[in-house]
């Protein structure tokens, strides 16, 4: 267990190491600053604007700019179902895989394009390579991309004095795609396929013993879908894949690469708002809260599944000569990660919204699997998403700062804008919207035979089956608790609507938000202005965070996981 | 809206032939000549002929190999175009009498196995082609391999032994013994 914790430690270490650095050069690439790799990268960028027709000055208003990534989310699920639906007569199919029914690509599409990722499909058993490469790879960068961008878009809201625009969309897109996203994720697919992880066109193989091995251009997918936050597998088993995820190493740097982009955006913020204490007072919020949910986790699968101990199952860790095994919760783990390793990952993607998994989640304790559904519901505001964990974030400080503000009888003001009627409806609009996706769905569906009929565990871990799949969907994670059958007409429709609304129900108020804010004056800090720096501050937020939460989810929590735990013996 | 849709619709096209082929056939170029191996599956040859993945298990059910963990890919064990896991829930009755049967059978394959049974050998990996048990998850079999194949048990364990991997970099992952390589040696033993 304690091998558990050194391996926590290092992630946090490597990334507190990692994020200054990187946060400072998305900083710049947002910023439309010169970059060490515009010599190479650069003209790919301008040859790409000039194409679009479009010039980096061109400013947009909140509306337009809602319009223009509205636009390029329609045309990526457009994209991606056409080409599930006609992948059988495309090339680069060499296992003539055959077109996907249409709930499934609609499903597919919509999880992509919003960045959820949910998988109620097999790669291995339903995608051709061609649809991989260039209906999921493309929406990877894409969904990232226009997750930075809106978070872009509101920055700038909140920094800019007096002005009316917020950038132009198309240009943050595409600079977030050529310098941030395509560089990382080529170094890092090269990283990954040194360890293993596979990278070819070639059919699958078939063994003398007759064993079918699934072969595909998995690394270039795989790297992006981890910095992105993405999280929809090449293959069904997702990180738990051994051609997916080989090693304990390739294992780490995908648990990192979760968190790398949502941490680091923090410090952006700081350099982009003029104020880098401000970035890391939300860092420092988000670790706090992720520190802790790591603790719950860990313990929980390192502690082993208590029915399995009774029946002779040793599940006791040991690093003795000739007695090595990781012990703790082992089924839907894979060896070579352990109870340690699988417990960080299922913390951190769904901390990030990256939804991608290294164990079958459905066969967590309760109280592990606890941990990744309670986060999600927090909103995928702990890291979060590739830019959208920060922008919910922010929503959330104007919340603090409203309550804090109300606590002393002034306005509240937040870096200079006062936050007024308007601000706090958006503001609420984004943080409950999900919510009520995820309450409602899980109602409804409990209500409706067929869906319940999709659930494979019985009792109150039926139920936590359900609730996770629409804390899920609603907040654009994309991890599942598996057993759920939700390839049926009623899931494969009913959360895509919950993805879609969980994407721009929140895109919309924070864009208009933006708009709202960017109009207004610079207020001077008086007396009573309460800075957002500040560990009281930090601590007001993460209050709010876990309030809002726990108000909004405990009594569905009860009925599911913590019954399961107080049942289990 | 009109003049938005140029920009639309180029810079989608334009994203998707950068991000969609440009970038992962470059990769797979870049890995065919760098990581030859690797990127096409880390195959075992034996005799010209494909026998397996170093990184994917394979189903060994006879007393004289080393068994791998179970499997719950469909429709058979350890089907390598088909991954996933049980999901059977900590709670299920189901996982409870998979598990009981598993260790049944192990004590009935080796009577002479009496001590507490690894977990990992009686639980299904999330893959369902989890390439790796734990030494101790081996050492357990070392006796009804000896005596199925007529060897010495001591040689069999020192084998065994040669075959453990430690964590990488010694803090990451688990230790552990892949099974296919393992049976492997031990074929080339006698």
């Amino acid at each position: 267990m304690s091998h558990a914790w050194t391996q926590n430690i290092l992630l946090l270490l490597a990334l507190l190491a990692l994020a200054p650095p990187l946060g400072a050069f998305m900083a710049r690439v947002l910023e439309g600053e010169r970059t060490f790799l515009h010599p190479v990268l650069g003209p790919l960028e301008r040859g790409l604007l000039r194409l679009m027709g479009v010039q980096p000055d061109q400013e947009m208003g909140w509306a337009a700019y809602a319009g223009s990534i509205t636009l390029i989310k329609l045309l990526g699920v457009a994209a991606v179902f056409a080409l599930m639906r006609t992948q059988a007569w495309l090339p680069l199919n060499p296992e003539h895989l055959a077109n996907a029914p249409a709930a499934l690509s609609l499903n597919t599409a919509v999880s992509f394009a919003t960045n959820t990722n949910w998988q109620a499909y097999a790669g291995e058993t339903t995608l051709s390579y061609l649809a991989q490469m260039l209906g999921l790879t493309v929406q990877n960068f894409v969904s990232a991309a226009t997750g930075l961008a809106v978070l872009a878009a509101l920055v700038r809201g909140i920094q800019r004095r007096s002005a009316a625009g917020l950038g132009n969309a198309w240009v943050d897109v595409v600079r977030s795609v050529v310098l941030i996203l395509l560089p990382l994720s080529f170094v890092f697919a090269l990283v990954l396929i040194s360890q293993g992880v596979i990278q070819n066109l070639a059919p699958y193989v078939h063994t003398a013993s007759g064993q079918v091995l699934a072969m595909g251009p998995a690394a270039s997918q795989v790297a992006i879908k981890m910095l992105g936050t993405n999280g929809g597998g090449f293959f069904g088993a997702n990180g738990a894949h051994p051609f997916e995820n080989s090693t304990p190493l390739s294992n780490f740097l995908q648990s990192l690469a979760i968190l790398l982009i949502p941490a680091a955006l923090c410090l952006t913020y700081g350099r982009m708002v003029r104020d880098r204490r401000q970035g890391w007072a939300l860092l420092a919020a988000m670790t706090l809260i992720f520190v802790g949910s790591l603790a719950v986790c860990t313990h929980a699968e390192c502690a082993g599944n208590p029915a399995l101990a009774r029946l002779g199952a040793c599940q006791v860790a040991s690093r003795d000569p000739g007695r090595e095994q990781p012990g703790g919760n082992m089924e839907g783990k894979e060896l070579r990660f352990g109870p340690g390793a699988s417990a960080l990952w299922a913390t951190a993607t769904t901390a990030a919204s990256s939804g991608s998994t290294n164990a079958s989640l459905d066969s967590f304790t309760p109280l592990g699997g606890l941990v990744p559904l309670w986060l999600m519901q927090l909103g995928e505001v702990v890291f979060g998403g590739v830019g959208s964990g920060l922008y919910g974030m922010l929503m959330f400080v104007l919340v603090a700062v409203f309550i804090g503000g109300l606590m002393v009888g002034r306005t509240p003001e937040y870096l200079g804008k006062k936050v007024e009627a308007f601000e706090m409806k958006m503001a609420s609009l984004a943080i409950l919207l999900p919510c009520a996706a995820v309450l409602l769905g899980t109602a409804v569906s409990v209500l409706v035979p067929s869906a319940v009929a999709s659930v494979s565990n019985p009792g109150p871990h039926g139920f936590t089956q359900i609730l996770y799949a629409w804390s899920s969907a609603a907040n654009n994670n994309g991890s599942a608790f598996a057993g759920l059958a939700s390839d049926t007409r009623f899931y494969n429709l009913g959360l895509a609507v919950a993805m879609l609304l969980g994407r721009f129900g929140v895109i919309w108020p924070v864009l208009a938000l933006a708009g709202s804010l960017v109009r207004k004056k610079h207020t001077p800090e008086g007396p009573g202005t309460l800075p957002t720096h500040t560990p009281l501050f930090v601590g007001v937020l993460v209050g709010v965070v876990l309030l809002v939460g726990a108000l909004t989810f405990i009594p569905a929590l009860a009925l599911g996981p913590i019954a399961e735990q107080l049942a289990l013996r | 809206m009109n003049h938005q849709l140029r920009p639309a619709l180029v810079s989608f096209h334009g994203l998707s032939v950068l991000t969609g082929l440009a970038y992962p056939l470059a990769l797979t170029g870049l890995a065919r000549v760098l990581f030859p191996r690797q990127a096409r599956g880390s195959l075992i040859l034996k005799h010209g002929q494909v026998i397996g993945s170093s990184l994917i298990g394979q189903s060994f059910t006879a007393p004289g190999d080393f068994w791998g963990r179970p499997s719950a890919t469909q429709p058979v064990p350890y089907d390598g175009a088909a991954s996933g896991a049980s999901n059977l829930a900590p709670s299920a009755p189901a996982l409870a009498e998979a598990v009981r049967a598993r260790i049944a059978a192990l004590r009935a394959a080796d009577p002479s196995a009496t001590g507490p049974v690894p977990g990992d050998l009686v639980t299904a990996s999330g893959s369902g082609l989890d390439p790796d048990i734990s030494p101790a998850a081996a050492y357990f079999q070392v006796p009804r391999v000896a005596r199925a194949r007529g060897l010495d048990p001591a040689k069999v364990r020192a084998l065994v032994a040669r075959q453990v991997q430690d964590p990488q970099f010694g803090v990451l992952g688990e230790p552990r013994v892949n099974v296919l390589e393992l049976n492997l040696a031990l074929d080339a033993m006698r």
